[in-house]
């Protein structure tokens, strides 16, 4: 148990270090998708700023700072400027409860590496984001654009379906796992199936179902290709933030991307067994390998992100609707019921 | 202490929020105020110990509920709202049938002793809990329920549903 001065100054010292490396992580998101996506239409992607690029993200977000933030005269201002500001919060404080491993010892203290350990750890994600399509749907609205508004309608439509699909998904996880703490579930996946396979979520049961449905959502939930509809160019100029530039305009994006990097991690956790992995060598290595293999797997998920965005096409809208309810919502529900009577069946056993 | 403190300051801020969703004239404002009413709910949960209630409370008030009214606000683009003469009257008789409701309900908790009291953070509202109390002690108004939510549902899609004009041909699914 800590005292309250160590306490306090350890966890003030986390916040500041999650939010740094999630912010550099977010910049160097942009550059990886610049680059993969580049190469994988034949060309070079960023190469001007530092070696291989390296450097843009710097440019860029110098860029963002130095530019004329413009208002335009007919939009409703409190909202116009709360709006990028509340999906940036939203982004930023879901990532509170994300665990990125054990504990590490330092100085005779055992530090837990994640910023609070909530026991309905899973459920305050879920709130945050929830709260978080606020942002999107406001910066259509205040505006006061019909493109924005457009933006703003099909976000929150496109969102509020598919949180049902992507909690849907998660309960199957959770009946097998019978905890909501994030870190009690990546427990829970430690060991392995007839001695080789590790026992991720994903290969118990129909959980690779759940994490079909997971993966579905979760790139319309953070409207990424095939479901950015709510920023869809060729129609919408860019829908939602059509009208916002400079540093508001970057708050969008950040949190476009701090989301994208949570749901990886998210994912991670659930379905592929957190930090969870081979574990050797000297003291010093052994507690950092796990927090290898959960940047690992995060990046994994964030590639094959990528990897989507450079393939597929848009929805159309009413297809868009038609799959999430009339395909994913199905397939959840008729999995959560699978998974509940696998459940049942082991236990009583 | 700290505890206290912050129930009573969120207390105070969902009753401001209360009075403010009634004061705005123009539907967003409202309804945003309605939002910060539901979220300050959530925290009052949290600080009486029932964190999953917290967590639902958000998720599906101020998550998803509030995402709607906003959506058909913003759809209808519904603007500033007008006072009329109704308005006046309202005022006059409202505040004074809120004002003897309130009282109403205070006098009859104070009257009934043995209605209880929660210590802060100590009530019992962890998931296990809820769940046994939902799906085994009242396992049958659970499940009525859930039909009256199924048949709200298919009222909503009866109501939806447009007539049939049979000039056009039908719209072809791709």
């Amino acid at each position: 148990m800590l005292s309250l001065p160590i306490y306090i100054v350890a966890s003030v010292i986390k916040i500041a270090l999650v939010i740094l490396i999630l912010l550099t992580a977010v910049a160097y998101t942009v550059w990886l998708e610049r680059k993969v996506v580049g190469h994988m239409q034949n060309r070079w992607g960023p190469t001007r700023v530092g070696p291989f690029g390296l450097l843009q993200p710097l440019a860029d977000g110098i860029k963002f700072l130095v530019k004329e933030d413009l208002t335009p005269p007919h939009v409703y201002r409190p909202l116009f400027i709360a709006a990028p500001m509340i999906a940036v919060v939203c982004a930023l404080t879901s990532i509170s409860v994300i665990p990125f491993g054990n504990a590490i010892t330092i100085f005779g203290y055992s530090i837990p590496l994640q910023i609070t350990d909530v026991n309905t750890g899973l459920l305050v994600v879920l709130g945050v984001t929830s709260v978080g399509v606020y942002g999107v749907a406001l910066a259509g609205w205040s505006s006061n654009n019909k493109y924005s508004l457009l933006g703003g309608l099909r976000a929150s439509a496109q969102m509020i379906s598919y949180e049902i699909c992507l909690g849907l998904s998660l309960v199957g996880v959770l009946i097998v796992s019978g905890s909501f703490s994030l870190r009690e579930i990546v427990e829970a996946q430690s060991g392995h199936f007839w001695g080789f396979l590790p026992k991720w979520n994903i290969l118990y049961g129909g959980q690779f179902v759940a994490f079909f449905v997971y993966l579905m959502a979760a790139y319309a939930e953070t409207n990424r290709i095939p479901f950015d509809l709510p920023e869809a160019e060729t129609e919408l100029v860019a829908g939602y933030h059509t009208e916002y530039s400079a540093m508001k305009f970057a708050m969008f994006f950040m949190a476009e991307y701090a989301n994208m990097i949570t749901v990886a991690c998210l994912a991670t956790l659930l379905f592929l067994g957190g930090w969870g992995g081979p574990v050797f060598g000297p003291p010093l290595l052994q507690s950092l390998l796990p927090v290898f293999w959960f940047v690992a797997k995060v990046f994994v998920f964030l590639f094959i992100y990528i990897w989507v965005r450079g393939t597929l096409p848009r929805f159309r809208y009413d297809q868009l609707m038609a799959f999430g309810w009339k395909f994913l919502f199905p397939l959840a529900i008729a999995n959560l019921v699978l998974t509940a009577l696998i459940v049942a069946y082991k236990s009583s056993m | 202490m700290l505890h206290l403190v912050l129930f009573l300051v969120f207390g105070a801020i969902c009753v401001a929020g209360a009075i403010n969703l009634l004061m705005q004239s123009h539907p967003i404002s409202s309804a945003l105020s309605l939002v910060v009413v539901m979220a300050s709910l959530a925290v009052e949960y949290l600080l009486l110990g029932a964190e999953f209630v917290a967590a639902v409370q958000v998720i599906v008030y101020a998550g998803a509920v509030m995402v709607l009214f906003i959506f058909v606000i913003m759809l209808l683009n519904a603007g500033e709202e007008e006072r009329t003469k109704g308005s006046h009257v309202a005022l006059i008789l409202g505040i004074p049938g809120v004002l003897a409701g309130g009282l109403l309900i205070a006098w009859t908790l104070l009257q009934r002793s043995n209605t209880g009291s929660v210590p802060l953070g100590a009530l019992p509202g962890s998931p296990k809990t809820i769940g046994n109390l939902l799906f085994h002690d009242f396992l049958l108004p659970f499940e009525v329920t859930s039909v009256l939510v199924l048949i709200a549902i298919m009222g909503a899609v009866v109501l939806a549903q447009r007539a049939e004009t049979p000039n056009l041909p039908p719209r072809k699914e791709t």
